[in-house]
């Protein structure tokens, strides 16, 4: 089995399992409860925010634990604007967000709030210029994704959040998901108020995540109830998966220190074999793009019947993001980016892992050379 | 002398507030996140296998409580659940109508949601409880307006055990085009629930409660109820809660309630059973206590006792120090001081309120260790008072 649909989910480490296995069975007690057991469980859980907080180099008071990416971003963009809307109703964002984030901000413009969405060049990237011209004295929200899932292409976000700084009044949201342990961000040099990090993309469970909340930043809360995680998100605390996250981070962490490297020496590899082959384009830009992420299209190729074909040989890739693969047109990325309906409709990405090895790219090329031509010829 | 890392085996009787995961959840867990890693929107075969054992477990799930499998959405627990259920309700008939009536003795999830739609300009009724921690239907008839779209009422009580006429309400909103909800949290897994006997619209549930995981739960929603997502995103739950799949969560939420189904009976009137030699024990000892909650209508796994004029606090640590491990109210709000908003609602700010403790069964628990726990209380109590 070759596994390269690791932007969807990954899979996750043995470790983690272990680590999992073993506060589920015997540290189950609510951390909230005053008694002994509860004070173990509560134990574990301080433990595993300052390990987090620790590996992301900030305070354990600024970790939120959520149950995932898509509410890391519900909380963090509706949980601004709800605080902040006797400020301002103006926000921003970009043409090419994850979608957890572009319908937050859809829901947030029915009920009354203004949103600017940056376009984006033919690399899928927002320019400097366009956000200095868009951001007003009532903005009181910028939020832009990290490395976007689909392709790969890494924002300005430094330079974001060092503009940003002469409006205190916006708060700088970054969607962090695709980049953590691929594309290292200083959260405290990029200026970044709020930072949104799943764990099953980074080999820990479905169902956790976390959402860096950076201290003196103020959130209304999207579920009320106990008062956990400092009143800003109610619900009894999942240990195991907060345990088993922070143990995910750390190895995968651990594993990017020459894991990057790797990634990227692969994507190079794939990005020049795939050239390479007739009827492939590259659409993942060569120029600060991600090392783990390269999307392509096949013109006239159905990508579902591509799928299909290379899954007969073990091999696992995706069309566009897993949470609208079943929606019906092309990629909303690549049309942002300008790519014409036949491009965006016929595109396909390839996400690595830390795991995944040179042979598994022979094998990708190997069957792509393979099984092309003959599905061009059922094509017409 | 203990030995280094002997400790006295503790006797937990607070499974209302979290319950230890059955090994046999675990074990199909651990498969689910081995090999069946991908996520379900995927569309090779990675994805579709998960696809498949999502729909298996929803069936499951649904059928435990007599729903269609479609009407089952999701959530990451009874927290969301509750909110989702109360907030979406509110902004999908906000055209309709601001009125919402719940009652005093709900769950935190359900009172600071309700609470949240007061500061957007919601008006909230919350109904009195009687001294059993019963709402009156005739005082919620009364209480109905013209432009009230949503009751919400819990199933049974966290932290007394009082079960609520559900299916009363349910009847009388019915007529009414009222949605109504239901926490279903402490209830699901001990009572018969079906929601087509029920008229409920929307009906909360959490699987760390039945010894589940923690981080997964599931809100029904009746076919045709007017709901606004929540949280927004993919297509994931037929676009009524975004977000990748906790599958294994759900594998192991699917195994839990499989589990419970089998052993309902026999839990109920085991947990029947240690109530019984609980107070006969009190009794025998001629300790001064006071059972809380209704003598009627109650859920078998908790008992709320109230030993008059011994502090809680120095209650709940002396049994902490003895190896029992229970709680005061509920444990979203163990760590404050303040007296149960439950027993304030049904006794008022009385010695009651502030000398109660939550005795609360499940997995595990036997016989011999509700006889030594209520040994202990009894000492435990008597210490206190001759102090």
């Amino acid at each position: 089995m070759i596994y390269l649909d690791n932007s969807a989910t990954t899979k996750p480490y043995p470790e983690v399992l272990d680590t999992f296995r073993k506060v589920a069975e015997s540290h189950f007690a609510n951390p909230s409860s005053i008694h002994g057991k509860g004070s173990e469980a509560e134990r574990l859980l301080l433990q595993a925010r300052s390990i987090v907080a620790d590996l992301l180099h900030v305070h354990s008071k600024e970790i939120v634990f959520t149950s995932g990416g898509t509410e890391g971003n519900n909380l963090a963009i509706k949980g601004t604007a709800f605080q902040h809307q006797s400020r301002g109703k103006h926000l921003i964002t970009t043409a090419v967000e994850h979608a957890s984030t572009l319908e937050s901000f859809k829901q947030l413009e029915d009920i009354g709030f203004e949103v600017t969405y940056l376009p984006v060049d033919a690399a899928g990237r927002i320019s400097m210029e366009d956000l200095r011209k868009e951001v007003r004295k009532d903005t009181i929200l910028v939020s832009m994704i990290h490395v976007n899932n689909e392709i790969g292409t890494i924002q300005p976000i430094e330079e974001a959040g060092e503009y940003l700084r002469n409006f205190p009044k916006a708060v700088f949201h970054v969607d962090h998901v695709q980049g953590l342990s691929k594309v290292p961000l200083n959260f405290k040099k990029a200026k970044v108020d709020l930072c949104t990090m799943s764990a099953h993309k980074v080999h820990g469970l479905k169902g956790s995540g976390i959402l860096y909340v950076r201290s003196g930043v103020k959130l209304f809360p999207l579920f009320t109830g106990g008062e956990q995680e400092g009143t800003v998100r109610a619900g009894t605390e999942n240990v195991p998966g907060v345990v088993a996250m922070a143990k995910a981070l750390r190895v995968v962490l651990e594993k990017s220190k020459s894991g990057i490297k790797q990634l990227r020496h692969l994507q190079e590899t794939a990005r020049k074999e795939l050239c390479e082959i007739d009827g492939i384009l590259i659409n993942t830009p060569e120029q600060n793009s991600a090392p783990h992420i390269l999307n392509f299209s096949v013109p006239r190729i159905k990508p579902e019947v591509l799928i299909h074909t290379l899954e007969e040989e073990g091999i696992y890739i995706s069309t566009k993001s897993a949470c609208s693969s079943k929606a019906q047109g092309g990629s909303r990325i690549l049309e942002a980016a300008g790519y014409g309906p036949e491009r965006s409709e016929h595109a396909l990405r390839v996400s690595f892992s830390f795991e995944n090895r040179q042979d598994d790219i022979e094998r990708l090329v190997e069957a792509l050379e393979e099984v092309l031509p003959k599905l061009k010829s059922v094509m017409g | 002398m203990f030995k280094e890392g002997e400790i006295v085996e503790a006797i937990y009787l607070d499974h209302a507030a979290t319950s230890p995961v059955h090994p046999d959840v675990v074990e199909v867990m651990i498969p689910s996140l081995k090999e069946n890693f991908g996520n379900p929107s995927s569309i090779h075969r990675f994805g579709r296998s998960n696809r498949h054992v999502l729909d298996e477990a929803r069936s499951t799930i649904a059928s435990s409580v007599g729903a269609h499998p479609k009407e089952i959405v999701f959530t990451s627990g009874g927290t969301e659940a509750d909110n989702m259920a109360i907030i979406g309700t509110a902004m999908a008939n906000k055209d309709k109508g601001k009125h919402i009536i719940t009652s005093q003795v709900e769950h935190h999830a359900v009172l600071h949601a309700c609470e949240h739609l007061e500061t957007l300009g919601y008006e909230v009724t919350y109904l009195p409880v009687n001294k059993e921690g019963r709402v009156s239907v005739e005082e919620l008839k009364a209480a109905l307006r013209e432009d009230t779209v949503l009751v919400t009422v819990m199933y049974g009580n966290n932290e007394v055990g009082t079960v609520q006429p559900i299916k009363e309400i349910g009847e009388l909103l019915q007529e009414r085009n009222i949605t109504f909800h239901t926490d279903a949290v402490q209830a699901y897994g001990l009572l018969d629930i079906d929601v087509t006997e029920l008229s409920v619209d929307l009906m909360s549930v959490s699987a760390h409660k039945i010894n589940g995981p923690k981080g997964i739960g599931f809100l029904y929603v009746k076919e045709k109820t007017n709901l606004a997502p929540f949280l927004y995103g993919g297509e994931q739950e037929r676009k009524r809660r975004a977000g990748t799949e906790n599958v294994a969560g759900i594998v192991g939420f699917e195994k839990a309630v499989q589990i419970m189904q089998a052993e309902k009976q026999k839990k109920t009137e085991l947990y029947l059973s240690f109530q019984k030699e609980m107070l006969a024990v009190f009794g025998r000892e001629g300790i001064d206590y006071k059972v809380n909650g209704d003598p009627e209508h109650y859920l078998p796994h908790i008992l709320n006792v109230s030993f008059p004029g011994v502090s809680v606090e120095s209650l709940l640590t002396n049994l902490d120090l003895a190896g029992i491990a229970v709680s005061s109210g509920s444990a979203c709000t163990a760590g404050s001081l303040e007296p149960s908003h439950v027993l304030t609602a049904m006794h008022g700010e009385t010695d009651r309120a502030f000398s109660a403790v939550r005795f609360s069964f499940g997995l595990g628990n036997t016989t011999e260790q509700v006889t030594k726990a209520a040994e202990e209380t009894v000492k435990v109590v008597k210490r206190l008072k001759a102090l």
